[in-house]
This record gives structure tokens, sequence and C-alpha cells, in this order.
């Protein structure tokens, strides 16, 4: 596999990748009202990192990615927590949500959910798992008796 | 003084943080400390209702930090934080300024912070608290040498077996939290509970206090304790730590003390105790070992006095723990001095020492007579108040108390043998040795807190009706009749004629048995139950797991499943209802019953394909049909999740399966192919089973109707199963992503591994 590139992939890569990654914060955020959610979004997101491993390998894959994939799971992790431990910290249980609504001009109503944040941090994590596995799995020097 | 506990602490954090540079600082802010506490237990002390403090934790079962400083508290608040102080200051000479030092002052200011709460502690939890505080600050205290395997392992072996009694403790303390629904001291004296599972908590509680205040069988750890440096053995190993065990029985006896098992307990143990701890004592040559097993002994002593549960023994008692206190801990800091200035401590080796520091042996001397309980030393006064006592305890408790008064009598000959083996040996000029040599004389700081120390066993003895009027409001506070006096001059009387005998034949014992000869013949000790037992657990671990962790895939999942479907299999006889299954609907559509006929072939045919890669793409398959069923089931959520999970798992397949060989091994011959199809086959159906029986089992309303209701006004989401993962069941969530990302991390250092065992060797076959 490695080596080789094939032009097929190597385009999808290219026109895709962002698309991907647009569709899959489009299932997060939608995911609240609609199918959908973070776990869903963040193995969407993987998708497109996988696509672009396969049309580049593990060093493509590597110079693509803005964080490490750990700090990715930490990340995810920690505001998962932050948002459970926010309203106990309150004074409310933890994990109760917050609901704010704003009127912005031109695009309409927004409604914001705290809960919100929580799906952010699952789908942050989701992807940083899928990444470190590739990454781990997928790199060169394992390959000892191909 | 909840504040000044917390001083402690923080000056041992400042000591090993911010002064890291300057351990003399910390040391003297510690000194300050532990002397502004005593200063305090002194002024609070003396108001006649004993002052208390509170912080509770967990509030329906009493838990928290409770304090309470009667006049049992305040005497050993004075003996942790004066002695304290003193050792503190002498260590600032002993010791080298280098990162031990440091470490040293830190954890020694913590401990002393968990012993002066300790001995404050109003119930059994709080004492607990601390008590587990002091033996980790023990451990770290013996093993401060760490670069010593011995001191190391004394320091393990020490943990284990306090940490053992710990645990001992916490059970037998639960026991009674549940029978008598407290712990407090002042509760349970009010309002005794009794019966056979207080009986068993008693045991479990003795047991905690015998580990920590080396009662036999748990003896054997304090002599190895001696690994530490010697102001540590001055402080923790005679006059602090393991008296915390002589406390809690001190706190427990007034209450419990009139049952025979407990009298039993602590008599058996405790005489047993005094004879092995004095008869090693004469045997060793290394004067800091002899001291060891000297305290060993006078705990034995203690454990009685306290423990025997009467209220002249109980004020004997305490008179005791103060003069051992001072006389103990002037030795060890004694035989400290003469290490440091001549380098050994062997007394078969010293000679001259007596000729070349005068005072020192004057001084010496004074402790050792104090220690054998000889007129006019505070150890004689103390001593005859023991014998006196306990010679009336006979009337209380009968059999038990003649028992305890022969071994304390036989004991108390050992001591007197092995204070004159100490005296002679340490200070004395033997021609046949060539005299030691003199490295460098002692400074103020070493010398000053042995001699202070040690002239105080002569001026409590000088003055003893003083001392022991101060000692009614300690003994009155633990058993409200205990009272008593110490006198100088007691007359002639049983008493002293029995310390007249003990003298005399202590000199005879001193003279005519050669060194070693009891100590050595002593070979059933605690020390090699204790190793044989390390070694078996050791032993037992290794065996077990090189049983169940065969490093077989094919058996551990094995094992998993039919452990699981065991479970359930127990779980459906055992509330089987045929009934149960006749709301059963086998299939909505047509198109269920299709795809699921077709995941079952699909499953069979998998056990057939010999390809790894047909094999992954066919359970891709499955679980594409599980997919399909969520969807026709009307859960687009979950069949969107689920394709998407097995793309993934595809891909990963997909990774894994460059590095293995692109067909099965054959099978193990244990697990033929029948075998293993049977196994899938059975749990399958057991779990389908079980499912259709527990859908139709339900008692309660769903939860989910109500989430159904609550979750646009509630969580602002219309998608349930969205507002479910992170609101309603947001923890289970948590739950879930963190075991993802620690699946995760494995699997990035399995990798790793298996790279870093490939790379050296280069290629393998």
């Amino acid at each position: 596999m490695m080596g080789r590139t094939s032009v097929v992939l190597d385009e999808a890569d290219r026109w895709l990748f962002r698309v991907i990654i647009v569709v899959s914060l489009f299932v997060l955020f939608k995911g609240h009202n609609a199918p959908g959610g973070g776990f869903a979004g963040g193995l969407i997101a993987g998708g497109a990192f996988v696509l672009r491993y396969l049309a580049g390998g593990a060093l493509r894959l590597r110079r693509a990615l803005a964080f490490r994939p750990l700090a990715g799971i930490g990340l995810g992790l920690f505001v998962a927590a932050f948002t459970t431990l926010i309203p106990a910290i309150l004074g409310d249980p933890a994990l109760t949500s917050a609901i704010v609504t704003l009127d912005v001009p031109i695009i309409g109503t927004i409604k914001l959910v705290s809960s919100a944040l929580f799906d952010v941090g699952v789908y942050l994590l989701v992807v940083g798992v899928v990444v470190q596995i590739l990454l781990a799995l997928g790199s060169d020097p394992l390959e000892g008796r191909s | 003084m909840t504040l000044l506990l917390a001083l402690h602490a923080l000056v041992a954090v400042l000591a090993l943080s911010v002064l890291r540079r300057q351990p003399r600082v910390g040391a003297w802010l510690g000194v300050a400390v532990l002397a502004a506490t005593a200063v305090y237990a002194v002024a609070a002390g003396t108001t006649a209702e004993p002052h208390g403090e509170s912080w509770i934790w967990v509030e329906a079962l009493g838990w928290g930090i409770h304090l309470r400083l009667d006049g049992f508290a305040v005497l050993m608040v004075l003996i942790v934080s004066v002695l304290g102080a003193f050792v503190l200051a002498y260590a600032t000479t002993y010791f080298d300024m280098d990162q031990r030092f440091v470490r040293f002052v830190g954890i020694f200011v913590l401990f002393a912070g968990a012993m002066n709460g300790l001995v404050m502690s109003a119930d059994l939890f709080t004492m607990f608290v601390f008590w587990e505080i002091t033996s980790v600050t023990s451990f770290l205290l013996i093993g401060l040498n760490d670069e010593s395997a011995t001191a190391r392992f004394a320091a393990l072996r020490a943990l284990l077996v306090t940490g053992a009694g710990g645990l001992c403790l916490l059970a037998g303390l639960s026991l009674i939290q549940i029978v008598a629904g407290t712990t407090a001291f002042v509760d349970l004296a009010t309002n005794t509970p009794a019966g056979t599972v207080i009986d068993v908590a008693l045991v479990l509680v003795l047991a905690g206090a015998f580990t920590k205040s080396a009662q036999f069988p748990f003896h054997f750890w304090l002599p190895g304790a001696m690994a530490a440096p010697t102001p540590v053995s001055a402080y923790l190993h005679s006059a602090t730590m393991v008296k915390a065990g002589i406390v809690l029985i001190a706190r427990m006896a007034p209450i419990f003390g009139d049952r025979a098992l407990w009298q039993w307990l602590i008599v058996g143990a405790g005489v047993a105790t005094i004879m092995i701890g004095g008869a090693r004592a004469l045997g060793q040559t290394d004067a800091k070992l002899l001291l060891a097993h000297s305290t060993v002994s006078q705990l034995g002593l203690l454990t009685i006095l306290f423990g025997i549960g009467v209220p002249i023994a109980t004020y004997a008692g305490v008179a005791h723990l103060l003069a051992h206190a001072v006389f103990k801990a002037g030795l060890f800091l004694g035989v400290g001095m003469v290490d440091h200035s001549f380098g050994t401590r062997d007394i078969a080796v010293l000679s001259g020492v007596g000729r070349r520091m005068r005072t020192a042996m004057v001084m010496g001397g004074l402790a050792t007579a104090s220690m054998a309980g000889i007129i006019p030393l505070f150890g004689f006064a103390t001593k005859e108040k023991s014998l006196a006592a306990l010679l009336k305890t006979t009337d209380y408790v009968g059999a038990a108390g003649t028992v305890a008064l022969v071994g304390v009598v036989a004991g108390s000959m050992l001591t007197v043998a092995y204070s004159i083996r100490l005296f002679v040996g340490m200070f004395g000029t033997k021609p046949e040795v060539a005299e030691t040599e003199l490295h460098h004389a002692p400074s103020l700081g070493l010398w000053l807190p042995v001699y202070v120390i040690s002239l105080a066993s002569l001026v409590f003895g000088l003055w003893p009706s003083a001392v022991g009027r101060l000692l009614d409001a300690p003994a009155s506070s633990l058993d409200a009749q205990s009272a008593g006096e110490l006198v100088l001059w007691p007359g002639v009387n049983t008493a002293f004629a029995l310390s007249v005998v003990i003298v005399i034949v202590g000199v005879v014992i001193a003279r005519l048995v050669p060194l070693r000869l009891i100590g050595s013949r002593i070979r059933l000790s605690g020390e090699e139950i204790f190793r044989a037992m390390y070694d078996g657990l050791l032993e037992f671990s290794r065996v077990a797991t090189s049983r169940i962790q065969t490093g077989s895939l094919l058996a551990y999942i094995a094992v998993t499943l039919l452990v699981i479907s065991a479970a359930l299999v127990v779980g459906v006889l055992a509330g089987f209802d045929a009934d149960l299954l006749d709301g059963v609907i086998w299939f909505d559509s047509a198109a269920q019953l299709v795809i699921a006929v077709s995941m079952a072939v699909l499953a069979l045919v998998v056990v057939f394909i010999e390809q790894r890669f047909v094999a992954a793409l066919v359970i891709g398959g499955v679980g594409l049909g599980c997919a399909a069923l969520f969807a026709l089931h009307g859960a687009p959520d979950l069949a969107l999740t689920q394709v998407l999970v097995e793309t993934m798992t595809i891909v990963v397949f997909l990774l894994v399966l460059r590095q293995v060989p692109q067909r099965f091994e054959a099978p193990p011959r244990w697990a033929p192919r029948v075998l293993r199809v049977g196994i899938a086959v059975a749990v399958g159906g057991v779990v389908a089973l079980f499912a259709a029986l527990v859908s139709g089992s339900r008692t309660a309303p769903s939860s989910g109707i109500s989430y159904a209701d609550l979750s646009l006004p509630e969580a602002g989401g219309k998608n349930i199963v969205n507002v479910i993962l992170v609101d309603f069941r947001g923890f289970d969530t948590f739950g879930e992503i963190t075991v993802l990302a620690v699946a995760a991390l494995g699997v990035a250092n399995l990798v790793k591994m298996a790279r870093r065992e490939k790379s050296p060797v280069g290629d393998q076959p």
C-alpha cells in the first residue's frame, strides 16, 4: 500500500477532506435535535483522516495534523469533564443544562445549550482516538514481515 | 488546635518546597510549631471542661475529624511536642545538611502533627486517619537512608505490618460503628455495646494496637526499624509512634476492659512481649538494638498497665509512660551522641568512653538507672507504683492479674540485667579492648538535649509527688476513678520487697549469663513467620498469574463468554416463567426476518473462512445488518453510529491484518471447531433468551417515557437519544469516552512496545 499512490484517492482527498470535516461538524451540532451528535460526528471526521491516510500514508497524515491526537483526546476529556462539573460548582446537580437563546441579525435565532459543549468534547476525543490508532497501527516501521 | 495541626502540615510543606535550600530554617520553624503546641496544650488543658473541635465529613455516619483535649491528651501532646522539639533541635547537629535532612525535617514535622492529632482524637475514626498518616511517615523515615537495602526492607516490613494492623483497626471500628452507631469514646463509655460482633471487633482493634506498639507476635518490625537515623528511632520508635497502640488501648480499656477476652489478650500479648523483648535486649551488642528490644519489653508493660482496665493500674500506666518516654529518649540520644563522637555504638568494642566524657557517663547513668528502676530516679517511683497496682489487680481480674504480675516481675529482672550491661558496655573501660578513639567531641546541639532530658529523670524522681499530682488529670480523664500518688520512699512493703528481689536477681543475671546466650536461643520469631508469609505471598501470586494469564486469546474469550452465559443461565433459571415469552413479537416485517436470517448465516459462514481479511469483511456485513435492523426499528441515531463504527472497524482490521499471516493458524487441540461453534451458539442463544425474558418482565414503567417528556424543556433538545447521551446519562457517556481514551493509549503503547522488541534484534524469521 505504501509507496504507490492512487491518483483517484489523492484527488478525492484533496477535494473531500474539508467537505467531510464540515459535514462532521454539521452532524455534531445538529445532533441535539436530529440524528447525529459528537460520537457520529467524530467518527465522520475520523473518516476524513482515514482518507488522507489511505491517500498519502502516515507521513502525510501526520503533516496534516494541527496538534497531536493525544492532545485531542485530553482536550476532549477535559471539555466533557468541565461541562459535567460546572453546574455542580455553581450549586446545581452535575450535568444540568443551561439554555441561552440569542437573536442574531441576519442569521436568525440561535439556541445555545451547554450540553452541546459536552458533545464537542466527545467529538474531539473520538477524532483523537481514531487518529491515534491510525498513527499507531499504520506507521511504517511496524512493517516487519510483510 | 485544628489550626496548630494545620500549621504542622504547612511547615512540613514549606520545609519540603520553598525552604529546600535552608533546611535549618525549616527545622527551627518546626521546633517553634511544636513548642507552640506544647504551650497551647498546657494553657487549654488546664480548664475544667475538655476543649473539643469537630469538622464533619459524613454527617449521617458522624464521621469527621473530632478532637478533644482532655487530661490524657494534654500529657501525650506534651510528650510528643516537647520531645519532638528536642529531637528536631538535636537533628540539626546530627545530620549533614543535604537533601536527606530536608526530607527528614518535612516528614518529621508532618509525623509530629499526625501524632498530635492522634492523641487528641475523640473517636476511633479520627484516630484511624491520623494512625495511617503516622504509618506512612514512619515508613518514609525508616527508609530515609534510601541507598541501603536493609533500610528499605526494614521500612517495607514496618509498613506492611503496621499497615495490616491499620486495616484490622478499620475493620474493627467499622463493626463497632455498625453495632453501636458511634465510635466516639465518650458515647461508647456511656452506652457500651456487647455481643459476639463486638468481641470480633475488639480482637481486630487490639490486632491494630499490637502491630503499632510492637506487641507479640508483631514485635519484630521494631528492632528492624532501627535502620532509621538515631533521632528518628529515638522519637518515633521509642517515645511517640509506638505509643499510638498504647493510646488506643488506654482509650478502649475503661470501656471494654471488663471482658475476659480483652483481659487475656492484653495479658497474654503483654507478658510475652515483656519476656521476649527483655531476653533479646540482653543478647545485643549494638546499643541501639539493645534499646529497641528494651522498648519492645517496656511497651509490653505499658500494654498490661493500660489494658487491664483497673483504675490504679491506669494511673501507674500514665506515670510509667511518662517515665519511659523521658529515660528512653535520653538514652537513644545519648547513644547517638556516643556513636557520633566515637564512630561506633557497639558495646563490645567501645572502651574508655566514660573516662573521656565524665558528664556524659553521669547523665547516661541517670537515664539507665531510671530504666532499671533504681531509687531515687523517676523510673523507681513509677515501677513501684506499677508493682503495687498489679498486686491489687488480682482482686479485680483474678488469674489474669497474677499472670501479669509474674510476667512484669520477671521482665523487670531482665530490665535490670540489660541496663547494667548497657551502662558498663557503653562507658566502662575494658582491659582486653583498646581504648576507642574520640573522633570529635560532641557540640552543644548534641549534648544539651541529652543532658536536659536525662536530668529530668532525676528531677522527676526526687519530687515524684509533684509530678504525681499533675498525672491525676490524665489518669482520671481515662478512667474517672483512676487517681493515685507517686512517692520517693514508699516504706518497706510488698512492692518494695519485690523491687529489691528484682534488682538482686537482675545483677546476678547480668553477671552470670554470657552475652548472646539468651537472645540467640529464641529462634521462633515473628520475623521468620513474616518472611515466610511475604515470600509465600509473592510465590502464590506468581503461580496464580502464570496459571490464569496463559496468554491465549482464545482461552480468555472462551472463559469470559462462558462465565457471562453461566451467570445469565443462573439468573434465567431462578426466575423462569414461560408466560414471559408470550408477549414476544418475533418480527414486525418480512424485511426484519430476512435481515436477521442473513446475519445468522453470515456469522456461521465466518467459521469456515480461512482468510482473515475475508472473515473481517463478513463480520462487517453482520454489523451492517445490525445497523439495518436499528434503522427499520426507528432508531436512525443508532443505525448511523453503527454504520460509522463498522466502517472504522474495517479500517482498523486492515491496518492490523498487514502485520499477521493471511490465513488463520490451526486451532489448538483443546478447542476444535465444533467446540468453538458450540460455545458461540450457546452464548448467543442464552443472551437472546435472556433479552426476550427481560423485556417481558418489566415491573416499573420505562424511564425512557419520562425522558421523552423532559427532553425539550429540561435539556433543550429534540433528539432524545442525543439528550440522553449528553445530559440525562451524561455520566455514563463520560465513563465510556474515558474508556475509549484509555483504550487508544493502550493501543499506542502496545504498538510502541512491539516496535521496541523488534528493532534491536533486527530481522527475525
